[in-house]
């Protein structure tokens, strides 16, 4: 008997939120859950920047694919999202450092996406307030930073004016076989079930390979045009790439507001989100090397989030091989607000049959397996 | 300015470059009220002034001596402090 | 800027009003090490804060100069930002340095509730304690109009000192209806020095109207207030003035001790006989455990210091009074109980948060504090959903509950300081 639904989501994070609106533009019908409210995972805890990384041929063509998508998307963006291009510069601090940043350069350069070496002056000239001298720098234009939680917030909005349905304060407690067992008891059918969990997918999908990555973030009070583009260090992936030992890496994010948004942190273990005052402080500490001012600045807030992460740092997106009935869309890491959005599309495709914009396979969940198979 | 038997001096300060005159001991606030009607601009550019006068409503927050963000009713005026606020 | 240092002592009494005074005073006896911090540049907390002038009330004057004959350490100028391992992180305006404790002592104090209402963010609404703050900072209100509003018989108080310092006070508005104030009167009767106090405020504002079933229903201005509206006893009336003092009840200051990990019942810290709270080290007295006014606050702040260095017997003896004193202050929470017109004055577009500008539209669209917090970002201002959080859960009967650090704002260099103790991995 054919089901009521095309389409049940679970989890309204961005990535939820984003296929609901993909499917339901698609004429699918749609439901979505979440236990709390929407964007109250790591969505709600991240940094929103939107970002083209360079880490593997296959992050960079899915961080491309959706930060193209949020270009075209921008102008119908409401201000709450405060979509701002302020662009990335990538800072080498020595010579060693600069030689990534040219081969960065060479990188994005071949693939079409827009970057400049910046010499010393030229770095201090684009952000005064760096730490004298800096070697110099890759700015990447094309990055921008949003608020995500008004993202979410706006996708949803727009996939129930299609049509969708969207239900808070309902857990799902199981995910399969084409239907859905909420904590209430009611039973939800859909020929599709998308687990969008993030951190909690593993519960709904057993012995995927999704583990929380705890980061802390600080945000400052306002100091308008303090620092003007996101500013990350080289060794940013050094530490995303780690598997096991606590981190921090230089990653500082002007907001639209004027408040200053800095990171980054990653530690692995249990779900603990008690801000760690020792990673606060390392991480702090790494962010006075690059600019200094940030000593005297006035923190508001700290706090804590879990980013989903997989072993390869390559998200879940595509059937799983244990239910027929499921498609993952999770284990995004420190990329979810950015690929959100080409996740969707990944999954219409699939879902629909028409070829993806990018090939699939270096996401599918029983990639795994095929590893296994040719290890 | 209070001109009761109690008062222990004046003091000048400056106010977005105006020199205010205030009774010795008065907060940073007080002085900011002495010389224009706002504390601070919101961020829909509203005009405020404090609300709580203890430390907690951060509506007072101004700029003295080149530190921003000070909470002007917590601190007391020194002779020749320098005061920036919104206008 | 000098960092990083570290002190201890047995016992660390943080607030230096009423109940952090008799607190550190009290504990000081047992010829422990005490010390008391506060974050104003004298200690007073709000009931007690010194003015310019230097004058001080009877009790004041009384607890002042036993603190200054103790033994205890005041630190003053100084805010507590974290505590975690039984360490207090504490920052002045230019340092920041630690403080081991055996045993601690909250007494934070509270806070004015502001209800938001159309116009409460014009210039010079400001709050009735808050009002009195700025003119004990040298604000002058001479010849100034002023309407008091709120409830309680604090407004007594504070429309009496203004008037003192020259101010027109137009006209007390209380909220109450008069048959629950007559009604309190009769308790009142069992407290003589309560009557006199309230008979000598009335008498001194004598060219004052005080209302009662009256409260403002909006803040006229362009610039600065200009008039305010009232709700007289159903009738709506303007009256032009300079300044609007509101005090609608306090609000406890309980963000360090949920950071503490100690129970709330309630919005109040939850504390046992001996102002114990469910974290051994740590005791609470004063206003963070039930409003309840001066005295209250003292004789839990004496139990506490007792407690707090094994005298259980001397606090023990205190729980007579204690007891009369919390009925009193039972009586008074009934009396002038907030009425639920205060809910509806605020209008779609009147703000709630105004440290990010977020309407009353806005934020009531969700149903939670986290989720309108995130959505709307009211409550992620300086203010830490101070004035905003309480406003919600009058408003909505939200839960606000915070506990993350830092519990003031605090500059970056001073959460970038982190104890030797933390690498030693102890505790």
């Amino acid at each position: 008997m054919k089901s009521s639904l095309d389409v049940l989501i679970a989890g309204a994070g961005i990535v939820g939120a984003a296929c609901a609106l993909e499917l339901a533009r698609a004429k699918m019908r749609v439901a979505i859950v979440d236990r709390s409210f929407p964007a109250s995972g790591a969505t709600g805890a991240s940094m929103g920047h939107i970002v083209a990384m360079d880490d593997s041929e296959a992050q960079f063509a899915l961080t491309r694919y959706s930060q193209v998508l949020w270009h075209e998307l921008r102008d119908a963006l409401p201000s709450t999202i405060e979509f701002d291009r302020c662009g990335t510069i990538w800072l080498a601090c020595d010579d060693e450092e600069l030689a990534e940043a040219r081969r960065k350069h060479a990188y994005y350069r071949e693939r079409g996406v827009a970057a400049e070496i910046l010499d010393s002056a030229a770095v201090h000239d684009a952000e005064p307030n760096l730490k004298t001298p800096m070697a110099g720098g890759l700015l990447v234009e094309g990055d921008a930073v949003v608020y995500p939680p008004a993202a979410t917030a706006y996708f949803l909005e727009r996939a129930a004016a299609l049509g969708a349905t969207v239900i808070l304060d309902r857990s799902v407690r199981k995910l399969g076989g084409s239907q859905a067992l909420l904590d209430d008891g009611t039973v939800i059918s859909a020929d599709k079930l998308i687990n969008a969990a993030g951190c909690c997918a593993p519960e709904l999908a057993e012995g995927i390979q999704v583990k929380p990555r705890k980061g802390h973030l600080v945000i400052t009070d306002r100091y308008p045009g303090m620092i003007r583009h996101q500013l990350v260090e080289l060794g940013y992936l050094k530490s995303a790439h780690s598997v096991t030992a606590d981190s921090v890496a230089f990653n500082l994010q002007p907001r639209k507001t004027g408040q200053i948004l800095i990171g980054s942190s990653r530690q692995y273990g249990a779900m603990d989100e008690r801000v760690d005052t020792e990673m606060v402080s390392r991480m702090l500490h790494r962010a006075f090397e690059f600019v200094p001012k940030l000593e005297s600045l006035s923190a508001i807030r700290v706090w804590t989030g879990f980013r989903p992460a997989t072993p390869d740092s390559l998200p879940l997106i595509g059937p799983w091989e244990k239910d027929p009935s499921v498609l993952l869309a999770t284990g995004h890491e420190g990329l979810g607000i950015t690929t959100s959005l080409a996740t969707a599309k990944l999954i219409r495709a699939h879902i629909d049959g028409s070829e993806p914009a990018i090939p699939l396979a270096p996401y599918l969940p029983s990639r795994h397996i095929l590893a296994e198979i040719h290890a | 300015m209070r001109s009761d038997a109690a008062t222990t001096g004046v003091i000048t300060v400056r106010v977005n470059q105006r020199p205010v005159r205030i009774v010795n001991g008065a907060s940073v606030a007080v002085a900011v009220l002495a010389a224009q009607s706002a504390c601070r601009i919101s961020v829909t550019g509203e005009n405020r002034a404090p609300l709580c006068g203890m430390g907690t409503c951060f509506e007072c927050r101004v700029t003295i001596d080149g530190k921003a963000h000070q909470r002007g009713c917590q601190i007391t005026c020194i002779e020749g402090m320098e005061i920036r606020c919104d206008e | 800027m000098s960092n990083g240092s570290a002190t201890s002592a047995d016992v660390a009494v943080i607030g230096g009003g009423p109940a952090g005074i008799a607190g550190a005073v009290t504990a000081a006896e047992s010829e422990r090490d005490v010390v008391l911090i506060d974050d104003n540049a004298k200690p007073g907390g709000q009931i007690w804060r010194r003015s310019i002038e230097n004058q001080n009330s009877q009790h004041a004057a009384f607890w002042f100069e036993r603190l200054a004959k103790s033994r205890v350490r005041v630190v003053s100028g100084s805010r507590v930002i974290h505590a975690e391992r039984g360490e207090l992180q504490v920052e002045t305006d230019d340092s920041i340095s630690r403080l081991r404790f055996e045993k601690l002592i909250l007494a934070t104090g509270a806070r004015e509730l502001f209800l938001p209402f159309p116009g409460w963010t014009l210039p010079n609404v400001v709050g009735s304690g808050g009002l009195q703050a700025l003119v004990k900072s040298g604000l002058d209100v001479a010849k100034k109009r002023v309407v008091v509003a709120g409830t309680g018989p604090l407004l007594l108080a504070v429309a009496a000192y203004l008037c003192a310092h020259g101010a027109e006070v137009v006209c007390i508005c209380e909220q109450a209806p008069m048959s629950t104030l007559t009604n309190f009167a009769g308790t009142m009767l069992r407290f003589p020095a309560k009557i006199s106090e309230a008979v000598k405020l009335r008498l001194a504002s004598r060219k004052t109207s005080y209302l009662t079933n009256a409260w403002p229903v909006a803040a006229i201005g362009g610039e600065r207030l200009e008039s305010v509206r009232i709700s007289d006893n159903g009738r709506l009336r303007e009256i032009p003035c300079d300044y609007l003092a509101c005090g609608f009840h306090l609000v406890p200051n309980t963000e360090l001790a949920q950071l503490l990990g100690c129970q709330l019942s309630d919005e109040f810290v939850a504390t046992d006989d001996y102002q114990q709270t469910s974290m051994g080290k740590v005791y609470c007295a004063g206003e963070p455990t039930g409003i309840g006014g001066m005295e209250l606050s003292i004789l839990e702040g004496r139990i506490a210091g007792h407690a707090a260095t094994n005298k259980k017997d001397e606090a023990s003896r205190l729980f007579t009074e204690r007891a009369r004193y919390r009925k009193l202050a039972l009586a008074m929470e009934k009396t002038f109980r907030l009425r639920h017109e205060l809910k509806e004055l605020a209008s779609e577009d009147t703000l709630v948060c105004r440290c990010e500008d977020v309407t009353l539209g806005r934020v009531r669209k969700h149903t939670s504090w986290k989720a309108a917090k995130l959505h709307t970002r009211c409550g992620m201002g300086p203010c830490q959903g101070r004035v905003c959080g309480a406003a919600a859960r009058f408003l909505f009967g939200w839960n606000v509950a915070a506990s993350r650090p830092p519990v003031f704002p605090a500059r970056c260099s001073s959460l970038a300081e982190v104890s030797s103790q933390v690498h030693g991995g102890s505790q």
